[in-house]
């Protein structure tokens, strides 16, 4: 069986939808990060609005929690000039994905031109796509374990903005990789953009040697992982996997897998230093590498305004297919 | 009124059972086989059927199918499925007790074999639950049900948790010598787990089941049945590990017999596509090197049978999310063409590669053997091996419209079925009387 038409590109090969970045040309992640670019000084002006999303609806539907994803997808929709509506959609138990097409239905209705999707399990903004006519646009915001590509985008730029170029650059991703969508967009970005080497680095529960399979070195010690490193990406280790069947405890993993400053010493010189947030100082990573020098922590928070602009006015120019 | 005679000319007879494959004529009077081959003479049918260019089978057996009842019978479903059945050439159907409620009464039993009967469709076979209300904590009541007709005692696609009850299950069934049907699936290793681990569902991002859920739990079951002599029959196989360790458990003697599921037999688990909830299936869709462990074990015997786990879900309950969606696919009318296909592709002779779908399928569930023979039952199929179709909804006559396989155009389509000697099922209207 042949795999289906890749949901995100119209037939002219412009993006219609970004679902994830795996599957997308590197002249699409190029046009994104160049196109960010020229939003990224905009936060300083003091006319911080553009008209490119005048009279069009953004609506951000998030059934799953978070704060300041959706913040920064609100900010950067109001200074295209959008009108933005936030919806909570918690989950229901008894109505489970019913309530999903059937909220989607409904605001349609309302004539929406972009919807910003957080859902709790893998493919949901796929399954929303099918269902939505063509004239609406779906932007990923994180679904499950799968792919966060506004993040996976950002911290693209993040990296081309201080090292110029991927093709030299090594990138050691740490942490718990197996569960995170922030990991899985950066790998296929990376890729994508050519990088020289992608680690995976933690223990096996997290960082299992198959991850080999999406093209990255799996490294399980530490400091193997992040010697000679250009880019450190650490991962949030969330609460619920602190303490379980996975890992022991969070000071165990601090342990052998936190950033400390004895072991950014490991990498490059000029390495630097990345966290999706929030931050859990003490374990992934120590305060005085969160907060040193290396660190570009923030500037990756405000990258990602501009990279969400650039996003959102992208997909909402790209023609429906006819 | 006298013994109705019907005829069917010029097919090419196929009996996998008796190594038949021949040019001929099939004559029957009432409900048996009176001549294969050539009519008696002086024979005259009320009724002929032209098989020109046609296969006639005996007719299919699938061993794993849900039929939507009890649970379901307000919507008619035991008709509509049962006729899916026929449109696939399946003649008897194997039923898993995993209904609502479930197969654990005898009542129930006896209330689902009247229906069927009085449907005059495909035949049912019901299994009986192992445990009652599939809870794994204590067995039902098997000679209570056997009498009531059930073949066999299956957890369907509950895996037991406590293999204590497991061992006393085993070991109850076979004092009465009756056969348990059980999934190789380690109840804790396949928790959560949506698709079949690996680095397609690593990279979508689905939680995974590993083909050691299958190996562990087929270790166990194996150590049990050497324990108690129960003999058991392994649904759904999905991987080549788990072929492997069926293929040594036969070879030292143990009385097992299994089957898969077309879907794991044709497809992989990249037919997930971009979270394509068609393909959500329980046991999950497998790597390429487990499809190719199973074709070749279905065509070596090591599998015994085919099936095509036909479970009904509701557009709605399948226009979900991945995680969400309920798993499984329609399947009793492509049982015939995924055989079909399977012999294609395998290279072997009809004759041998029907024998999953035919007399094998019915040995493993201790059913005698549909044949074309003089004096048997006539339950027979006339197919059409030039046709080819896809299984788009609209194609299907099940109410359950989902399947992964639509994506592939596929051979043959039943035109007549026949049982007890009575046209029970056409495609197109019958030949008018001779």
């Amino acid at each position: 069986m042949t795999r289906a038409h890749n949901p995100q590109l119209n037939k002219n090969g412009e993006l219609r939808h970004l679902l994830t970045p795996e599957g997308l040309p590197r002249n699409v992640l190029t046009h994104i990060l160049d196109t960010a670019q020229g939003f990224v000084s905009f936060g300083s002006r003091e006319v911080k609005k553009v008209p490119l999303l005048r009279g069009k609806s953004v609506f951000n539907l998030f059934f799953e929690n978070s704060t300041r994803t959706r913040t920064t997808f609100e900010i950067a929709a109001q200074r295209l000039s959008a009108d933005v509506f936030n919806l909570d959609i918690q989950r229901s138990s008894t109505s489970k994905g019913e309530s999903l097409l059937d909220t989607i239905a409904n605001l349609e209705a309302m004539d929406a031109d972009v919807f910003v999707v957080r859902h709790s399990d893998s493919g949901a903004p796929f399954l929303i796509a099918q269902h939505t006519p063509p004239h609406v646009h779906i932007v990923n915001a994180g679904d499950g374990r799968h792919a966060h590509p506004t993040q996976g985008l950002l911290d693209m730029y993040t990296i081309r903005h201080f090292k110029g170029d991927f093709s030299n650059l090594t990138v050691a991703i740490v942490g718990d990789i197996v569960h995170s969508r922030v990991a899985r967009s950066a790998i296929h970005a990376l890729t994508t953009l050519g990088a020289a080497e992608v680690r995976a680095v933690g223990p096996k529960t997290l960082a299992p040697d198959n991850l080999r399979d999406m093209g990255v070195r799996v490294c399980h010690d530490m400091a193997e992982g992040i010697r000679g490193a250009d880019v450190i990406m650490m991962l949030r280790l969330q609460n619920e996997r602190m303490s379980g069947a996975l890992l022991p405890s969070a000071h165990e993993f601090n342990m052998t897998y936190g950033l400390t400053p004895e072991r950014l010493a490991l990498a490059k010189p000029d390495v630097i230093v990345m966290h999706p947030g929030p931050i859990n100082r003490g374990v992934e990573i120590d305060s005085s590498v969160a907060d040193g020098p290396r660190s570009v922590i923030l500037d990756q928070v405000r990258f990602g305004i501009a990279v969400r602009m650039a996003v959102l006015s992208i997909v909402a120019s790209t023609e429906s297919p006819a | 009124m006298s013994t109705t005679q019907l005829l069917i000319r010029g097919g090419r007879l196929i009996d996998p059972l008796r190594g038949l494959d021949t040019e001929g004529d099939v004559a029957i009077s009432g409900e048996r086989i009176v001549a294969v081959g050539k009519a008696p003479e002086g024979f005259t049918p009320d009724q002929t059927l032209d098989a020109r260019g046609l296969l006639v089978l005996p007719g299919l057996i699938d061993l794993c199918a849900r039929l939507g009842e009890p649970g379901y019978e307000h919507e008619g479903m035991l008709e509509t499925e049962l006729r899916a059945a026929l449109a696939g050439g399946v003649t008897r159907v194997v039923c898993s007790p995993d209904t609502d409620p479930v197969l654990d009464e005898p009542s129930l039993v006896e209330m689902l074999r009247w229906r069927a009967r009085r449907i005059k469709s495909a035949r049912v076979y019901p299994l009986g639950a192992l445990t009652k209300g599939l809870k794994g904590e204590s067995l039902s009541e098997m000679a209570e049900l056997t009498r009531a007709s059930c073949i066999g005692f299956s957890q369907a696609d509950t895996p037991m948790t406590d293999t204590k009850v497991l061992y006393s299950a085993m070991q109850y069934a076979s004092t009465f010598g009756y056969k348990v049907w059980l999934r190789a699936q380690d109840a804790s290793l396949s928790r959560g787990g949506i698709a079949a681990s690996g680095a397609y569902a690593q990279r979508l991002g689905l939680s995974g089941v590993p083909a050691m859920a299958e190996t562990v739990a087929l270790h166990t079951l194996f150590e049990l049945m050497r324990a108690t002599g129960c003999a058991v029959h392994v649904s759904k196989l999905s991987s080549a590990a788990g072929v492997a360790l069926v293929r040594q458990a036969k070879a030292e003697g143990l009385p097992l017999t299994c089957d898969v599921s077309i879907n794991n037999l044709m497809l992989t688990d990249l037919d997930i596509g971009y979270f394509d909830a068609r393909a959500r299936l329980d046991p999950p869709l497998r790597q390429s090197r487990d499809r190719d462990a199973l074709r070749v074990a279905l065509a070596d015997g090591t599998i015994d049978a085919l099936c095509s786990d036909h479970t009904p879900i509701s557009a709605d309950d399948k226009t979900q999310t991945f995680a969400d969606a309920a798993p499984g696919a329609t399947g009793l009318e492509l049982l015939l063409s995924t055989a079909l296909q399977f012999a294609a592709d395998s290279g072997l002779p009809l004759v041998k590669a029907l024998g999953c779908v035919g007399h094998r399928a019915a040995q493993a569930a201790g059913l005698p053997p549909a044949t074309l023979e003089a004096g048997a039952a006539a339950e027979l199929i006339l197919v059409d091996p030039q046709a080819r179709w896809r299984a788009l909804p609209d194609a299907l006559q099940s109410q359950s419209r989902h399947t992964p396989l639509a994506e592939q155009e596929l051979p043959g389509r039943t035109r007549h079925a026949v049982i007890d000697g009575r046209v029970v099922w056409s495609a197109q209207p019958v030949a008018t009387p001779a």
